[in-house]
This record gives structure tokens, C-alpha cells and sequence, in this order.
């Protein structure tokens, strides 16, 4: 898989750094699973991370190695932390782990001509907005800004706008810079994963879609 | 540390694990602390966090990064987890199965010790407010806007200085790919 557009790399440090909106970190780690490029950069944003940890000054721990605690082992560990577990090499993982359930199976919700969309659930904590977005062949998105960061990554299809195309893969890392009409590939379409850290932002260009501009 | 948890792994050699405890645990309750966890959460995620080591380390292999790095993601996400109360959709190093590279190194232990090395050189040298930003992020737990806010800066201005100080990082370990 060639992939041309990468997250940013501060995108990518805040992840590592553990620090990246949920929504954001839910795309970054799909992205991660199709490109062997971010891998190794987050592996290096990490280890800066456990130089940070060890030039902590130490704090004063309460309570030594509990010796009865070190009697369990890997066997009995209760593993229900899913999103923790190797997506080992399968590009499909994460996006499995997100919907629960596979991409072709979705019952999607209609947004306006031609775009469907699936919402996708955050923890109650979290900001921002997650969601799948599907576009028919050949459809003009509105014109449209960004507030705050927003990550849109290709699943399926491509799309084309003023920056280029993006193809599967790809992540289009946008902030509140950029102004943009994208166009779904002619016979294709496309299938993208798009999180916004602002949720009401998101909002403007759903409007737009569901009220198309009329009567030009 | 390495050997630590090569010990570990292999014996679950308990005396092992008590060294690796009494070196890290009171770093990562520190971290938790500033990450905004009262001492005594913080110490439970502490314990937690070297707990996860101790069960996990038959899952830990060398070759997939440094010791101190699995420990620094475990304890990251379990800050993500229980402090947030959000999904940790980051994965632990554990978790990556690249495919074996024809030239690694026979030493990867070294090697990996050697990269640790010039990253916290290059971190060290890093211009104070490209250190200012990182700590924020790393140590904080701060996003890119909410750091903005902190330092009232623009978030474009942010974003830049992240991306300057992983490429000093960068520059500083590329010669050892």
C-alpha cells in the first residue's frame, strides 16, 4: 500500500504522548495499522516518552513489591482491555475493534444526497466527534473549513480536493487553515474514518449536506 | 533494564522484578502525579503499572523496542484508562508484529540502548520552548489546543514547535536505522 499523506507529526507525538482527543487517537491508530512509516516514528515518539518517565524525580511509594501480587502471571490475566491487544499485522483490526462489527455490515444513516453516515461512540469524557462518512461516486462536498484539528482517513474509494488525492490509507491531518471542496472518486466513491475535536464545527458541514444549496 | 526483564520473562525471577520496581515505580507514581493523580492514585496506578510488567513479560520481546519504552506505554495507558476515564486506542509495543528486518543488529539490546541514549541527547539540547511543549504533552497530558490555551499561543504555533522537536529527535537516531 503506498501512502502519500501521513498525519502530522505533531498529530502523531500527541498520540504517542498520550495526549491526543480520543476521537483523533481512534483514527491515528487505524492510520497506524496500514503504514509501516508511522510505526516507526511513533516507536521513536515513545521512547522519548520512557526518557521523559526516567529523568522523573522519583516519588515516595507508599508500599513496597506486594510478594502475594507477583504470584499471578500472564495466564491469569483477565484480558477485556480489547483495545490493548496486537492488531498484529491485520489492517482491519482497529477499525473492527471501533464499529464492533465489520465495515460491510453497517446499517447506515442517511445524510443527504448522496452521503450516508455512522456515527461512532466516544467515552463519556471525551470530547469531539468520531464518525464514518460514505460518499456516492462523483459527489461535490460543500466548501468547507476546520475548527480545531480534524483527522479524515480513506477506508475505501479515494477522494480529490484542492491539497491532492487521497487514496486508502491516507489521512488528510486538517486545522482550521484550510478551506476545502472535496469530490468522491467517479466510480468509486469513498468510505472515510473523520474525527473532529470540536464537535459543533462538525455540525456546519452536516447542515450544509443535508440542505444542499438549491436553486443555482 | 533490559536484562531485568529478560530475567523476568524467562524465570520469573522475583528479585528481578523488585529492582525493576524500585527503580521505576516511583518514577511512574511521579508521572502520575503530575499528570494531575492524587499520591495515593497515583500510587495505585503506579503498582498497577508494574503489576502489568511483571504479568506481561513473557509477552515482551526485545527486538520490539526498549524495556523502559514498554513500560513508559503501559503506564501512559493506563493513565488514559483509569485517570481519563477514556479508551487507550494506543497499542503497546507488544502489540506490533513487524516483520523481521534482514539487518537487525545481534545486539539489539545495545542498539536499543544506544537510540534511548540520543534521544534523551537530543531532548537535552532541545531549544526551552520546543522542551516546554513536549513536557506539556508527555508529562501534563496536555492536547495541542489546551496547550495553546496554557501558553496562550496559536495552535498553529504549537503544532510547530512539536514537529521541530521530533525532528531534532529524529536527526539524532537516523543514523542508527
Amino acid at each position: 500500500m503506498s501512502i502519500l499523506h501521513h498525519p502530522d507529526d505533531a498529530t502523531l507525538m500527541s498520540y504517542a504522548a498520550g495526549s491526543l482527543p480520543e476521537a483523533l487517537s481512534a483514527v491515528v491508530v487505524t492510520h497506524l495499522a496500514m503504514c509501516s512509516r508511522c510505526r516507526a516514528v511513533v516507536a521513536d515518539m515513545e521512547m522519548l516518552g520512557a526518557v521523559l518517565i526516567g529523568d522523573e524525580t522519583p516519588a515516595v511509594m507508599d508500599r513496597g513489591v506486594t510478594r502475594a501480587a507477583v504470584g499471578t502471571s500472564v495466564a491469569d490475566l483477565d484480558d477485556t482491555d480489547d483495545y490493548h491487544r496486537s492488531s498484529g499485522g491485520d489492517i482491519n483490526g482497529p477499525i473492527t475493534r471501533l464499529l464492533g462489527e465489520d465495515l460491510d455490515d453497517l446499517h447506515w444513516k442517511r445524510l443527504g444526497f448522496g452521503v450516508w453516515h455512522y456515527p461512532i461512540s466516544l467515552s463519556e469524557t471525551a470530547g469531539g466527534d468520531l464518525r464514518l462518512l460514505k460518499v456516492a461516486p462523483g459527489q461535490v462536498m460543500p466548501e468547507h473549513g476546520h475548527g480545531g484539528s480534524e483527522l479524515t482517513l480513506l477506508l475505501r474509494g479515494s477522494y480529490s480536493d484542492e491539497v491532492g488525492t487521497f487514496q486508502v490509507g491516507d489521512v488528510a491531518d486538517l486545522d482550521d487553515e484550510i478551506e476545502h471542496t472535496p469530490i468522491a472518486h467517479p466510480t468509486d466513491g469513498c468510505i472515510c474514518l473523520i474525527a473532529s475535536e470540536e464537535r459543533a464545527r462538525f455540525k456546519s458541514l452536516f447542515a450544509r449536506i443535508v440542505q444542499p444549496l438549491t436553486g443555482i | 533494564m533490559s536484562d531485568l526483564l529478560q530475567r523476568i520473562a524467562e524465570s520469573s525471577d522475583a528479585d528481578a522484578f523488585a529492582q525493576l520496581f524500585q527503580n521505576y515505580g516511583p518514577r511512574v507514581k511521579s508521572y502520575m502525579m503530575r499528570q494531575g493523580a492524587d499520591p495515593h492514585t497515583a500510587e495505585e496506578l503506579a503498582q498497577e503499572t508494574l503489576l502489568t510488567v511483571w504479568r506481561k513479560a513473557q509477552l515482551y520481546s526485545g527486538d520490539k523496542g526498549s524495556a523502559t519504552t514498554w513500560i513508559f506505554t503501559i503506564a501512559r495507558n493506563l493513565r488514559i484508562d483509569r485517570f481519563r476515564r477514556e479508551k487507550p486506542w494506543q497499542e503497546l509495543p507488544e502489540g506490533r508484529d513487524e516483520e523481521p528486518s534482514n539487518d537487525t543488529p545481534p545486539d539489539e539490546a545495545v542498539s536499543e540502548r544506544e537510540r534511548s541514549a540520543r534521544v534523551h541527547a537530543a531532548l537535552n539540547n532541545l531549544p526551552s520552548d520546543q522542551q516546554e511543549v513536549v513536557a506539556l504533552s508527555y508529562l501534563e497530558g496536555l492536547s495541542h489546543s489546551e496547550i495553546a490555551e496554557r501558553l496562550s499561543l496559536p495552535l498553529g504555533t504549537v503544532k510547530s514547535r512539536m514537529r521541530l522537536a521530533y525532528q531534532k529527535i529524529r536527526e539524532g537516531v537516523e543514523d542508527l536505522q
